[in-house]
């Protein structure tokens, strides 16, 4: 359902460019969970802002749900990012003049929910974050974890098909990381595909599929899942009998 | 997005920084206020003349000495004459006119035992009374009468006779203007400003002794009251054509009601509108207040800004949250200004009770457009700036 092909992202900065992707293809099907690890500044976050459809590739394809966003509207990235994607930040982004209730409510107001569905369907997305107990509270009374669980049932209020947290536990202690993280685990269990960030090796291990970052190229894969759609016909997928030592590969190479 | 929930979500916003919207929420209402109460304050100038006017009665024919507009050539001879009490007789036989009245006029020292105050004095005859309108508190008038008779009656305005009677009965008693003495015959029920005189600070006489003791052979004025209100046109060529054959020339100005009213309410149209004018001034430095507000308050929330479009809120409704807010401390202020300038009028109205001091509707209605449009207007750029932003950019916490 996500598909990158060859895609570049390059800043320019001053007279000089920083490419923050390079070359980067890969492919992450329906219901999985991936983690994207690597060093600070490698990439992770452009990677995950791309395929959130906050940030268009400068180069190369994207394709999510088969369709490549890069000749998408505005507007219609923005639907797409409504409906069928959430986001999780590392420091959370709940609006503190908001109760909890009313943050998870937050993208059913701008899709037009009517009031007393929002407050149930919201309600209800806290319930499944255990937090049903705080919905009233606001953001400054609630703990960092309880932060990040409103944040997630935001997240997936809207019933997306795929989650990007970007460094989710980065702010959070040992004890609330692996709640949040079991949290998105569980929904990811029931069908959600889940893309975490993060440099924390513990954490990434988790996942069935880790993608190594450094200086804007995937320099390797972890877990067996990445091998995947082989016969769709599209490009030649990252793909190595040794993840930790592959570069990149041309596209359309396979 | 629902109306509704996009001003409630403004609405909270605006909470979230009370004071900071307190005092743009002030900056409109100080400008609406302003607009309002000047507006009120023109608009009642212009009525109270009209209503001043209008007391003379539809029928008034004013004619004094001069020509104000210059219609081209000289005067015969280039001569201007006075108005003589003769005018008054010929022009007294026209058959159009009612009733007529001159008047002359003189400042001097009535005095009553050792009491005095200095007064116009008008010179008249008994019509006057019936021409402009005039009430007895007590007493008669003038008598009516030749008015070549110049006989020694004297009426008060109401605010002579209570200084110089101070609670005595002034009928029948004898006050002297200069060395002359007169007899008080009526005082004037109150009545204040009106034309050129506040009549309760004038007192009258006849015409005849009036010009006899200011030793003037002159009258400042000559009131005519025509018939029929459909012939003011007719009557005012007929006394023009009189006036132009005794003095052999045009010098002299005949005026109606109707001209008067509607020049002095030209005039003070105009200054009412330079009133809004200037209070306009602050309500767009109350709209600078506003975008300025809006601007700090796009660069705050460049999080949230990052975070709503993250959540799918389009373009759009990004605007049009912002603009809610620009518009709702506008409105909030305008409503605000509306009280503040309400009660402003009020307490005027309370000190000058017989001043029609109220906000017409049309500036009540364009106060509170005004307001919305400084909003809208002082709100579209912040607001456009908040949806430009970069929402990757705008959540990164750099
Ligand atoms: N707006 C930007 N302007 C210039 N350089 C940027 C910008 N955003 C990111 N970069 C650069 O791109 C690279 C990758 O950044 P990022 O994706 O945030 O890394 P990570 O999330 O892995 O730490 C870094 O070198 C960073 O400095
Ligand atoms: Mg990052």
């Amino acid at each position: 359902m996500i598909r990158l092909e060859g895609v570049w992202r390059t800043y320019r900065v001053g007279d000089g460019e920083v490419h923050a992707l390079r070359d980067v293809t890969l492919e992450i099907t329906h219901g999985e969970h991936v983690a994207l690890i690597g060093p600070s500044g490698s990439g992770k976050s452009t990677m995950l802002h791309i395929v959130g459809c906050l940030d268009r590739p400068t180069l190369g394809r994207y394709l999510f749900e088969k369709r490549e966003v890069g000749a998408l509207s505005e507007e219609e990235r923005s639907l797409l990012r409504r409906h069928r994607i959430g986001f999780v930040f590392q420091f959370f982004h709940l609006l503190p003049r908001l109760s909890a209730l009313g943050n998870v409510e937050l993208p059913m107001l701008f899709a037009g929910t009517p009031a007393d569905e929002r407050r149930q369907r919201a309600a209800h997305a806290l319930e499944a974050v255990g937090l049903a107990q705080r919905a009233t509270h606001r953001p400054d009374q609630l703990s960092g974890g309880e932060r990040q669980r409103v944040a997630i049932a935001r997240a997936v209020v809207m019933d997306p098909a795929v989650v990007l947290a970007d460094e989710p536990t980065g702010n959070l202690d040992r004890h609330s990381a692996l709640e949040v993280m079991e949290l998105l685990e569980a929904m990811n269990r029931r069908g959600l595909t889940l893309v975490v960030v993060t440099h924390d090796p513990a954490i990434a291990e988790r996942a069935r599929r880790v993608i190594r970052m450094a200086d804007g190229e995937i320099v390797g894969h972890d877990g067996g899942s990445w091998v995947v759609d082989r016969g769709s016909g599209g490009p030649a997928l990252q793909h190595a009998s040794d993840p930790r030592t592959t570069n990149h590969e041309p596209r359309g190479g396979g | 997005m629902r109306f509704l929930d996009l001003l409630r979500f403004a609405a909270g916003a605006l909470r979230g920084h009370r004071l900071r919207t307190a005092l743009s929420v002030t900056g409109v209402a100080v400008g609406i206020a302003a607009v309002v109460t000047l507006t009120a304050l023109g608009e009642g100038a212009r009525q109270y003349v009209v209503d001043q006017f209008a007391a003379l009665g539809a029928n008034l024919l004013i004619i004094f000495p001069g020509k104000v507009e210059t219609t081209g050539g000289e005067p015969f001879g280039g001569v201007t004459h006075d108005l003589t009490i003769d005018d008054y007789r010929a022009l007294a036989r026209l058959s159009r006119l009612r009733r007529s009245a001159p008047m002359a006029v003189a400042t001097d020292t009535v005095r009553y035992g050792d009491r005095g105050r200095d007064v116009p004095v008008l010179g008249t005859t008994a019509d006057f009374a019936l021409v402009r309108r005039l009430e007895m508190g007590s007493g008669a008038f003038l008598p009516a009468g030749d008015p070549d008779q110049g006989g020694n009656e004297i009426v008060l305005g109401l605010t002579v006779a209570s200084e110089l009677f101070r609670g005595e009965n002034p009928l029948g008693q004898i006050v002297r203007v200069g060395p002359w003495r007169f007899r008080v015959v009526g005082v004037l029920a109150p009545r204040g400003q009106s034309l050129t005189f506040n009549l309760d600070e004038v007192v009258l006489v006849p015409v005849r002794t009036a010009m006899r003791v200011f030793n003037r052979s002159t009258l400042f004025r000559i009131l005519l009251d025509v018939r029929m209100h459909d012939e003011m046109g007719l009557a005012k060529r007929e006394v023009e054509a009189l006036m132009r054959e005794r003095h052999r020339a045009e010098d002299v100005t005949v005026i109606t009601q109707d001209a008067l009213i509607s020049s002095f309410s030209s005039i003070l149209n105009a200054l009412t509108l330079a009133l809004v004018g200037i209070a306009s001034v602050s309500l767009a430095v109350a709209g600078v207040g506003i975008m300025n507000v809006m601007l700090v308050s796009v660069t705050e929330r460049r999080a949230e800004i990052g975070l709503l479009k993250a959540l799918g809120a389009l373009d759009r409704q990004v605007l049009a949250a912002f603009l809610a807010e620009a518009v709702l401390l506008a409105f909030v202020g305008g409503v605000a200004g509306l009280a503040i300038g309400a009660g402003a009028i009020r307490a005027f109205v309370g000190i000058y009770p017989s001043f029609p001091a109220s906000p017409p509707a049309w500036a009540v209605a364009a106060s509170l457009g005004l307001s919305l449009g400084v909003g809208v207007g002082f709100g579209v750029w912040p607001a456009r700036r908040a949806t430009r932003l970069d929402p990757v950019a705008a959540l990164a916490r750099r």
